[in-house]
């Protein structure tokens, strides 16, 4: 599973881009959000892949480490050698995902979770983001007015001239049958669906070893979900 | 990626287009903000008489999904150059983007494209095979916010109002937030780069306000995709916004004002939801409003704060900024639908609930 991390992560174009040569100087690390919020340090990160060491690198696919970054680019703008953690970091939790190193870190576990809001939405919606799916219930942040927009939702986004669910063009349009096979297509050629698919997969998994089954003894992922939600 | 030592302002620049543009919307825009992507196509249209298409098949752009890491990038390529293959089929050949996160992501496959032309070569075979399509790659790529301060000056000539407090003439202390990914990854790629923004202070001095620096000026909003998408993780952007309004509050700005879709909404519903934690108002009379450069726009030029621009979609108030410009509007039509009828309200508006 953990076979020849080095070639993998180089195969990845955004690991040239975004490492070319780390002096080790830490301006990204000054920069970062994350790391001021969390035990984080995209220097050691760079550090670590420059270095190749597949041992080390194993360690960082299953570690919180590298899901902490917030993908701002901060690090971008700053460093002087025009290298970018945020993109290596990218590159990292690709092959997490791909190898399942991801479900062995609480903060790697949560990407099933993105799978089943986001990704649901970008296929079934053709939106990363629909207002049918911010419940005020799981979105208290989002505060009274969006509960009036959200229990008032025909009339409120007709009246500032959305087209919620319409034909034709406009805000919140519905996406044609025929665009949303298009994008489906797109997922299913370009290896969108299999990373949904191997996330899944990793993810039940991780459900069956944590005893979390039905009566058949296949991963609930109901039970998953909750645990994911109070991990 | 290209990054050099800039030795002039004219190479702080961008390059925007002056007409004929191919609209691509926004996902978090459209959801809470729409009113903002209507009046920015109102103002082109109508006020600019510029010729813009808005295209009713073109979908998301999956820029959230790749950013938490749930899209690879290869499908991202093949999202964006879908996009670019409703372009042409169109005849268009330069995009106006309304999100930033689009906007940045557009920049890093173009980026890409150009220093791996393999990879162009794989996305045009991926494009083809799942839908029978081809694409050009635009000329110009421009944000919403780029033509907006393309065109700041002609706004300013047939603007209604002035961003200058009627009852004592001075100018409206406005703070910028500038996203991250408008030209912290591609600086040459915003207009004063990622350290010298102007793309809003530009707007702001052009319609008589005053642009105010604070510390923390260039700090992200917070929003940090899987960040705010899992609800564990949110701390990590309100921590973030937190610390820009600590940041702001001691310049007392009139308002905020925002290039990004997810920003703007993140740094509305942020006070809204500090204010209930901490029970602190970092600003204005119940929270400080933070408007988008359409909507500021849109105000300045006259449209109806409530029809028009839909800002009755924000938590915090705008009418304390409203009436320090002196806009014209009517308070029974803002929580009215769309044949003028009352369609109930919020619980309450702003950060706090106001006391009886």
């Amino acid at each position: 599973m953990y076979s020849d991390l080095n070639q993998r992560l180089k195969a990845d174009v955004r690991l040239e881009e975004g490492l070319q040569a780390c002096m080790n100087c830490g301006i990204c690390t000054a920069i970062c959000p994350a790391a001021e919020f969390y035990e984080y340090d995209p220097r050691s990160i760079a550090i670590t892949v420059q270095s190749g060491n597949e041992e080390k690198i194993a360690a960082l696919l299953q570690s919180d480490t590298i899901w902490y970054c917030g993908q701002c680019m901060s690090c971008k703008t700053r460093c002087p050698r025009n290298n970018c953690p945020g993109l290596i970091i990218s590159v990292l939790r690709k092959l997490s995902q791909e190898t399942g190193a991801f479900i062995k870190s609480r903060m790697g576990r949560q990407q099933y979770l993105i799978v089943k809001t986001i990704g649901a939405n970008l296929l079934q919606f053709g939106y990363c983001v629909h207002p049918t799916s911010l419940v005020p219930a799981t979105h208290p942040e989002q505060g009274p007015v969006w509960r009036w927009i959200y229990e008032n939702m025909q009339e409120v986004y007709a009246s500032v001239g959305a087209n919620l669910d319409g034909d034709g063009p406009g805000a919140l349009r519905k996406i044609s049958d025929k665009d949303l096979d298009e994008l489906h297509q797109i997922f299913e050629v370009s290896g969108g669906l299999k990373l949904y698919q191997t996330i899944e997969y990793f993810s039940q998994r991780k459900a069956i070893e944590l005893g979390l089954t039905d009566p058949n003894g296949e991963a609930d992922m109901e039970k998953y979900t909750q645990y994911l939600l109070n991990e | 990626m290209e990054t050099k030592t800039k030795i002039r302002w004219s190479e702080y620049n961008k390059e925007i287009a002056d007409n004929k543009f191919f609209y691509l919307r926004s996902c978090i825009r459209q959801n809470f903000n729409p009113g903002a992507e209507k009046v920015f196509l109102s103002i082109l249209q109508n006020k600019l008489r510029k010729e813009v298409y808005d295209d009713p098949h073109h979908t998301t752009c999956s820029g959230i999904g790749y950013h938490s890491d749930i899209v690879p990038f290869e499908t991202f390529q093949s999202m964006v150059a879908r996009q670019f293959s409703l372009m042409t089929e169109r005849g268009y050949k330069n995009c106006a983007v309304s999100c930033i996160t689009s906007f940045g992501g557009y920049n890093e496959v173009l980026s890409t494209w150009k220093e791996f032309p393999e990879e162009l070569e794989k996305t045009r075979e991926n494009l083809l095979k799942a839908t029978g399509r081809t694409f050009e790659i635009p000329e110009n790529l421009s944000h919403a916010c780029d033509i907006i301060y393309h065109f700041r000056k002609e706004i300013a000539t047939q603007a209604r109002y002035r961003l200058i407090n009627k009852e004592t003439g001075e100018p409206l202390k406005i703070v910028d937030h500038i996203g991250c990914h408008y030209a912290k990854i591609f600086p040459e790629k915003g207009v004063g780069g990622s350290e010298y923004s102007r793309v809003l202070t530009g707007m702001i001095e052009a319609w008589g306000g005053e642009a105010v620096d604070y510390p923390e000026r260039r700090h992200c909003c917070g929003f940090g995709f899987r960040h705010y998408l899992v609800k564990n993780n949110r701390s990590y952007s309100i921590s973030n916004s937190r610390k820009k309004f600590e940041s702001m509050k001691p310049y007392q700005p009139d308002m905020i004002l925002t290039n990004c879709p997810g920003c703007n909404m993140f740094l509305d519903r942020w006070q809204y939801a500090l204010a209930q934690i901490e029970g602190k108002v970092y600003g204005g009379e119940n929270g400080i409003p933070v408007l988008s450069h359409e909507e500021l726009a849109g105000l300045v030029l006259g449209y109806d704060p409530w029809k028009d621009i839909g800002l009755q979609m924000h938590q915090i108030d705008v009418e304390p900024l409203l009436n320090k410009i002196g806009v014209e509007y009517d308070p029974k039509q803002k929580f009215t639908g769309v044949r003028g009828q009352y369609i109930n309200e919020p619980e309450f508006t702003g950060c706090l609930a106001k006391q009886d």
